[in-house]
């Protein structure tokens, strides 16, 4: 159970041991399937000062504060927390709710108010609806701070990305300018592919790149029309044939005739392509890829299937994330992005589908991508 | 420039092929004889083959403390053996990289520490030193 600290001011003695009485024994439960609860430990003040002399050294997650105090008023008590910046939600009590009142007070940051005289069942509704903003307004401020550091992780991994092919070329191009390559031209031949095979990474990686942020931003302008997967897992072997025939990798498709699907074909292609270059790059020489195409659960079901290196159950976990690739002696030399199959599973998604790998490592995999409609 | 088959010998070993290959050339051209390992596994082997009159080694492989591991070993390997490690830690990861305590240093073994970007004339004046330094000792 969590605890969460009530601070009461009131200079009446008999108002701060009634409300500690009534809130130290109730719970508050934030959903009914969840077993999140909420209990609360009580402390007293009996001036503005003092409360807020106990608010330096700690400040509570609740604060019932009496409009009328001695010394300090309950609305100077509410300027110096705003001025302070703390987080303590206030719940302004008071007998004279005066329209006027309550608006300086809410301007001033008090959360709610409890009219006195109140019955415990009127301070156990107020704390339980303050409870509840409170617990949303956590949340709300835990995804926001969750959202910016991922993105900024994003950005930190997509800069080292994009540096190491640059340097990479860079390197290639100081060879040339010192003239370290000398006359042979094996060894010129080599510094110019690999400086071209870098730059292309980093231009498919951009490309990624760009087909993310649309997918994610949801501005890609979507062209839904009638469209059949087969036709797309076909245009998709015919951009791997080269690759496959020069390592003999046979590629099957196993489809229905029509496999018909409102779609943008586009996305189509960046499915499909991603999961059937995937399974040429990743498997033996002279492995088998198979496509098979069918029905499941009012869904169509793709399964591109490979003989090729496989992985761990660990590592298929974390697959589908930005910029993940499996790093190993086996996978040193094969290029890639580490955002082909995360766009995969957002755009599975958009179909109201999703991603997913099976696979036994040494032996290959098999990824499943569900596509509604 | 064809080297020498007197000139010294140097191991270098990186998981980055674009890495391998630019400095391999480059040592080449400035008259070394090079050869070259992409993990730890092959430049043990390597190393016990060739028996490299310096080595080379990339920090950062397949495992991450891969190249210390191979620093140590080479150095039991081959006493005397200058070591240079090369490393894009700080620069790549933000992560501090530096073994603190003289008994990590002993243990690491290495002579010098490059971080990447490295300039090859930087590269070039540490193997010259080292070599200088191994041949009085």
């Amino acid at each position: 159970m969590e605890t969460l600290r009530v601070l009461v001011v009131d200079d009446e003695t008999g108002m701060r041991l009634a409300v500690a009485r009534v809130l130290n024994t109730y719970t508050v439960r934030l959903d009914e399937s969840d077993d999140h609860v909420v209990g609360f430990a009580i402390e007293t003040a009996d001036t503005g000062e003092a409360a807020l002399e106990m608010m330096a050294a700690s400040a509570p997650d609740i604060l019932l504060l009496d409009m009328k105090l001695p010394g300090m008023s309950g609305l100077d008590v509410l300027r110096e927390i705003r001025e302070r910046r703390l987080e303590t939600l206030t719940v302004m009590i008071t007998a004279y709710a005066t329209l006027e009142t309550a608006i300086e007070a809410t301007k001033r940051g008090a959360h709610d108010f409890l009219p006195k005289p109140f019955t415990p069942e009127d301070l156990r509704v107020a704390v339980r609806r303050v409870v509840r903003h409170l617990v949303v307004q956590r949340e709300a401020r835990r995804l926001a701070l969750e959202k910016r550091q991922v993105r900024f992780q994003f950005i930190s991994v997509l800069g080292h990305e994009l540096k190491a092919p640059l340097a990479a070329v860079e390197g290639y191009l100081q060879i040339l300018k010192d003239g370290s390559a000398g006359s042979d031209p094996a060894v010129v031949a080599r510094v110019i592919d690999r400086a071209l095979v870098r730059t292309e990474g980093m231009r498919k990686l951009i490309v990624d790149l760009l087909n993310m942020t649309r997918i994610e931003s949801g501005q890609k302008r979507r062209d839904l029309a009638p469209a059949d997967l087969r036709d797309a897992a076909a245009s998709a072997i015919e951009t791997v044939a080269a690759a496959a025939t020069a390592r003999s990798i046979a590629i099957r498709l196993d489809a229905p005739e029509r496999a018909p699907l409102v779609a943008d074909r586009g996305e189509l292609d960046i499915i499909f392509n991603n999961l059937v270059s995937n399974a040429v790059k990743y498997n033996r020489d002279g492995g088998d890829v198979t496509i098979a195409i069918d029905r499941a659960d009012a869904a169509w079901r793709v399964r591109v299937s490979d003989t090729g290196i496989g992985l761990s159950a660990e590592d298929a976990g974390r697959l589908f994330q930005d910029f993940v690739r499996i790093k190993n002696e086996q996978t040193r030399a094969i290029p890639g992005t580490g955002l082909g199959l995360s766009i995969v599973k957002k755009l599975a998604q958009l179909y109201g589908g999703d991603a997913s790998v099976e696979s036994e490592p040494g032996t290959g995999s098999t990824f499943t991508v569900t596509l509604k409609g | 420039m064809t080297s020498q088959p007197t000139a010294p010998h140097i191991l270098l070993v990186d998981d980055d092929e674009d890495f391998l290959y630019q400095h391999k050339v480059q040592l080449e051209h400035a008259g070394y004889r090079v050869s070259t390992a992409s993990n730890r596994a092959d430049a043990e082997a390597l190393a016990a083959e060739i028996r490299p009159d310096l080595a080379i080694l990339d920090l950062m492989m397949e495992q991450h403390d891969d190249g210390f591991v191979l620093s140590h070993h080479l150095k039991r390997m081959l006493p005397g053996l200058p070591v240079i490690l090369v490393t894009a830690v700080t620069a790549e990861t933000g992560l501090g990289f530096s073994p603190t305590s003289d008994a990590e240093r002993a243990w690491v073994g290495a002579d010098a520490l490059l971080a990447k970007p490295i300039r090859f004339e930087q590269l070039t004046r540490e193997v010259e030193r080292l070599l200088k330094a191994g041949a009085r000792g």
